[in-house]
């Protein structure tokens, strides 16, 4: 795994934005994880902790929101949620299904003071 | 009094600038590139000794060799007569693109047709540090089992070509081909694949026509 590079990519782009509104504290980060692209956990708080250490960004709280993979079947239309180990259409068994979501990988925001 | 900050901003979005870098200097150089990527033992090594000792008297091939600590698979792909450097991520699970940034100038690009990326064998973190190349290729083998897309969806989602390795296996192994083609052709539809065994031989052709093609193009 990767929380480190993840934690200082995080801790880059937090600071750009907290410097940019002459921020004098960041209390929380807001992240959105698809589930296709789950590569982070909540041990990244961990990792936060360490990075963020004499930063403004010292001792904010990662906040995470996870989003279910979506998918539309492109015959019947129907919206869905894929199991483990099926990924066609659980209304019609069709297998020509786009994906809608569950790839975001993003910082969403921040609270600075 | 706290204020919220709208962001919305990759998370990796410094790796993927200077992926894009990459790129730039790959291009300007007039080398066409890819990224092997496939869990550990898929064949990787296999497939660049495969792809050099039968395409290295029409093109100039180099390899860069990502690799937790040894230097054995450099070692293979320059035995197979390609230039190979090795990358030690020093425990890192994949290559990024800073890693490759610095090892583009160990190489005299103008001399290189084609760029052969060997990524640390890994199914999940590598999806998500492009490192600049031209294209992505997933090296699946039969042994694995024909459940990976659906468990690893991130990595089949993100790739531009798709080798199954190990055919030469398939009758050993219950391997349903079908339920795996169609988790891949969700993923990705219309993803090229090319079903090879290296051991035997057998599918190389149409991998090598492909990729000599996708050199032609870029050239």
């Amino acid at each position: 795994m990767h929380e480190l590079a993840v934690t200082e990519s995080l801790l880059e782009i937090t600071l750009r934005h907290a410097q940019n509104a002459n921020a004098l504290r960041v209390d929380n980060l807001y992240l959105v994880i698809g589930q296709l692209s789950s590569i982070i956990d909540d041990s990244v708080q961990f990792y936060w902790d360490i990075v963020a250490k004499d930063t403004i960004a010292e001792g904010a709280r990662l906040n995470f929101r996870r989003i279910a993979t979506q998918m539309e079947c492109r015959d019947c239309q129907q919206v869905f949620t894929p199991d483990d180990s099926q990924f066609d259409c659980p209304n019609c068994g069709s297998g020509q299904v786009r994906i809608l979501a569950g790839e975001e990988f993003y910082l969403e925001a921040i609270d600075v003071q | 009094m706290t204020n919220r900050i709208p962001i919305v901003e990759k998370i990796l979005s410094a790796n993927d600038r200077i992926a894009a870098e990459n790129r730039q200097i790959l291009e300007d150089q007039g080398v066409f590139s890819i990224n092997f990527m496939a869990s550990p033992g898929a064949g990787k090594t296999s497939l660049i000794e495969q792809t050099v000792g039968r395409l290295a008297s029409e093109l100039k091939i180099a390899v860069i060799d990502g690799d937790i600590a040894t230097s054995l698979d450099a070692d293979r792909a320059a035995a197979a007569g390609a230039v190979a450097i090795q990358i030690n991520t020093g425990g890192e699970c994949h290559l990024d693109a800073v890693m490759l940034r610095e090892a583009l100038p160990k190489l005299d690009l103008k001399a290189v047709d084609l760029l052969i990326v060997e990524n640390v064998g890994n199914l999940v973190c590598p999806a998500n540090f492009p490192l600049g190349t031209h294209q992505s290729v997933l090296i699946a083998s039969i042994p694995e089992g024909d459940d990976k897309p659906y468990k690893y969806p991130g990595m089949y989602r993100g790739v531009d070509a798709l080798v199954i390795n190990k055919t030469d296996l398939l009758p050993y192994i219950p391997f349903r081909m079908d339920f795996f083609q169609r988790g891949v052709e969700i993923l990705n539809p219309g993803l090229v694949t090319f079903p090879l065994s290296c051991r035997t031989g057998e599918g190389l052709e149409a991998w090598l026509a492909w990729l000599t093609g996708e050199v032609e193009r870029h050239g």
